[in-house]
């Protein structure tokens, strides 16, 4: 694969930044904190580690396939499907409004590109996603299937089932992720249901666990590229990725207040004067 | 005398894994998912001959119904396989939002429905789920009346396109419609008359059968339309028979809030308002017992439906 070129990766990911924040405020609603910690992954993800292609195709035979069970953070993979060139930028600025195919939480319903199933109701994702990749081994495919969850998510009981059910079955060609930010709605993960180890708990069901810092764009790719290379060895594999929850915008950062609250105008004009992008667009 | 005769007796379930064996045959993008019911299912059959199409999830519902949503991407067809109280209330955000509203191709399929699951009791006797499942936007709902329907509805979801509930039984039952035409969402009308339309499904159509001999007998006419899809509804079919009879007796096994009866009911109050009486289990949970008891108690014998056919004829006659 070719080196990442991260003069333009962190460029865009300035972008993201700009396009989540604005598409809160446009709207004053949805989630901005798991969306900003999660930006250097939707990033590398789509711009340097996936193969995909923008004239989407639900059946994405050939392709990899990516599953955001957390869809609350939809604004991130909003922004990043359209800077990806799957729809048109302008269409962000109808997020969350009457008549769009933003949906507050992705929807296939629409038939908004990029989106293969709809997701909020937490806990569905990794189902989801083991069930593609159990098809793309049917189909001879060797493309792997990506999923996105939340921390705060894993008190769900339905991502252990998933959990057994794909190392008892070594979906090995399933690259899950846990945004692993310890913030959740009603306030610290620990304080409102403690995972405790959840390493621990992902090695002892049978996965390949690794960690990495989510902010850092450089460790997240050689993080993904290391999950591919864990991958196809009898397990599926499970990256633990550390954000924080609000990454970029200062006021935002560290803390659950920020999970689902948009910002003023004030407040967009300071995230805006933190987030540079000369070429803003 | 009834007017139609068992050919033989056997299980609406087992009519469900030949269908489904079949299936496997015709298509190789049918795939199976059983979450530990395989014999209970008669899922052995598929299993056998096309293991590499066969998942077995373990006791993890919400997690089958999430795979089998994820195995619509890549273009296979899913058929899930457990009890019907397992296929529905235990799984309906799971339906809801990664198979309905995602309109993903799956098709759930549910064994061991209603009272005549017998002597294990209401814990597994769900008696709702029809309701469950018809007020998801996009779903259809098929409650096939013995063997040889549940074997041609199976059939026939394998080239229906968009999620499906199918829902059978347990109890061993006459088989009487071999060799009539099955199609999703057309009603099947058994018996002409012209006093009485009877809408029937599932395990009760038999019921309605024997009623209709009873009644025979009384001379009154009864019309007897078996109404296996509930979703999408045959409006035409209704209006065109209630029309004739000028009023209409429901009957299956379910709540009566939620299932056909609701479903017939608003047809007629809408487009042509006619009496009706509805036969269903009233506003409560089952018990362990035999299946035929079951039915007695609970008001859904042949008995039942003959005194309600009397009492929504006197009532057109105001």
């Amino acid at each position: 694969m070719a080196q990442p070129d991260f003069d333009k990766l962190k460029k865009l990911a300035t972008q993201i930044r700009r396009d989540i924040v604005r598409m809160v405020h446009g709207c004053q609603s949805g989630h901005p904190g798991g969306s900003l910690g999660c930006t250097e992954y939707f990033v590398a993800l789509y711009f340097h580690i996936m193969k995909h292609d923008p004239k989407f195709n639900m059946d994405g035979k050939g392709e990899d396939l990516f599953f955001v069970s957390n869809g609350h953070i939809s604004p991130v993979w909003y922004s990043t499907l359209a800077r990806a060139g799957y729809f048109d930028v302008k269409e962000l600025a109808t997020f969350r409004f009457l008549n769009s195919r933003l949906q507050g939480h992705p929807a296939t319903h629409e038939k908004l590109p990029g989106i293969r199933i709809a997701s909020g109701s937490l806990g569905q994702g990794l189902s989801v996603a083991a069930g593609s990749a159990l098809v793309k081994k049917l189909n001879n495919d060797d493309r792997f299937v990506f999923c996105l969850m939340g921390d705060g998510e894993q008190q769900e009981g339905q991502v252990w089932e998933a959990a057994m059910y794909a190392a008892h079955n070594k979906i090995d060609n399933l690259i899950a992720t846990i945004d692993y930010n310890g913030q959740q709605i009603d306030g610290p993960v620990k304080e409102v249901l403690d995972l405790k180890d959840l390493k621990a708990k992902w090695v002892a069901f049978g996965w390949e666990v690794q960690e990495f810092n989510g902010n850092d764009l450089k460790e997240v790719i050689n993080g993904l590229e290391n999950a591919k290379a864990l991958a196809k060895k009898g397990k599926p594999v499970m990256n633990l990725m550390k954000t924080d929850m609000g990454s970029g915008v200062d006021y935002m950062m560290g803390s659950h207040k920020w999970h689902g609250v948009a910002p003023n105008d004030e407040e967009l004009s300071r995230a805006l004067a933190q987030l540079e992008c000369s070429e803003d667009y | 005398m009834t007017k139609f005769t068992a050919t033989d007796k056997k299980d609406t379930r087992s009519g469900f894994g030949a269908g489904l064996h079949e299936l496997g045959k015709q298509n190789p993008n049918v795939v199976a998912l059983c979450a530990d019911l395989t014999g209970s299912l008669k899922m052995d059959a598929f299993k056998k001959d096309f293991p590499e199409r066969f998942f077995q999830t373990g006791i993890a519902e919400a997690n089958m119904i999430g795979l089998a949503a994820g195995m619509t991407i890549g273009g296979k067809i899913p058929f899930t396989g457990t009890f019907a109280n397992f296929s529905t209330g235990r799984v309906y955000d799971q339906i809801r939002q990664s198979v309905a509203y995602s309109g993903k191709n799956v098709k759930i399929c549910a064994s061991h429905a209603g009272l005549t699951l017998g002597e294990d009791g209401a814990t597994h006797q769900i008696l709702e789920d029809v309701g469950m499942m018809k007020m998801l936007p996009e779903m259809t709902v098929i409650v096939p009346c013995d063997y040889a329907q549940t074997k041609a509805a199976t059939i026939a979801l394998g080239s229906h396109v968009g999620p499906a509930y199918l829902r059978f039984g347990r109890p061993v039952w006459p088989v009487f419609t071999d060799g009539r035409p099955f199609t999703i969402g057309k009603a099947d009308k058994m018996i002409e008359g012209k006093d009485v339309t009877i809408f029937a499904n599932g395990h009760m159509v038999w019921q309605a059968i024997e009623a209709e001999a009873k009644l025979a007998e009384k001379g009154i006419s009864v019309e007897l339309i078996n109404l296996h899809t509930i979703k999408p509804l045959d409006v035409d079919s209704i209006l065109e028979s209630v029309k004739k009879t000028g009023c209409a007796v429901t009957c299956e096994e379910h709540q009566i809030n939620g299932g056909l009866g609701d479903s017939v009911a608003q047809v007629l109050a809408k487009h042509q308002p006619a009496p009706v009486e509805m036969v269903a289990v009233n506003d409560s949970f089952g018990e362990s017992g035999k299946p035929t008891d079951l039915l007695k108690k609970y008001g859904l014998s042949p008995d039942n439906i003959v005194a309600a056919v009397e009492k929504v004829i006197k009532r057109k006659r105001g």
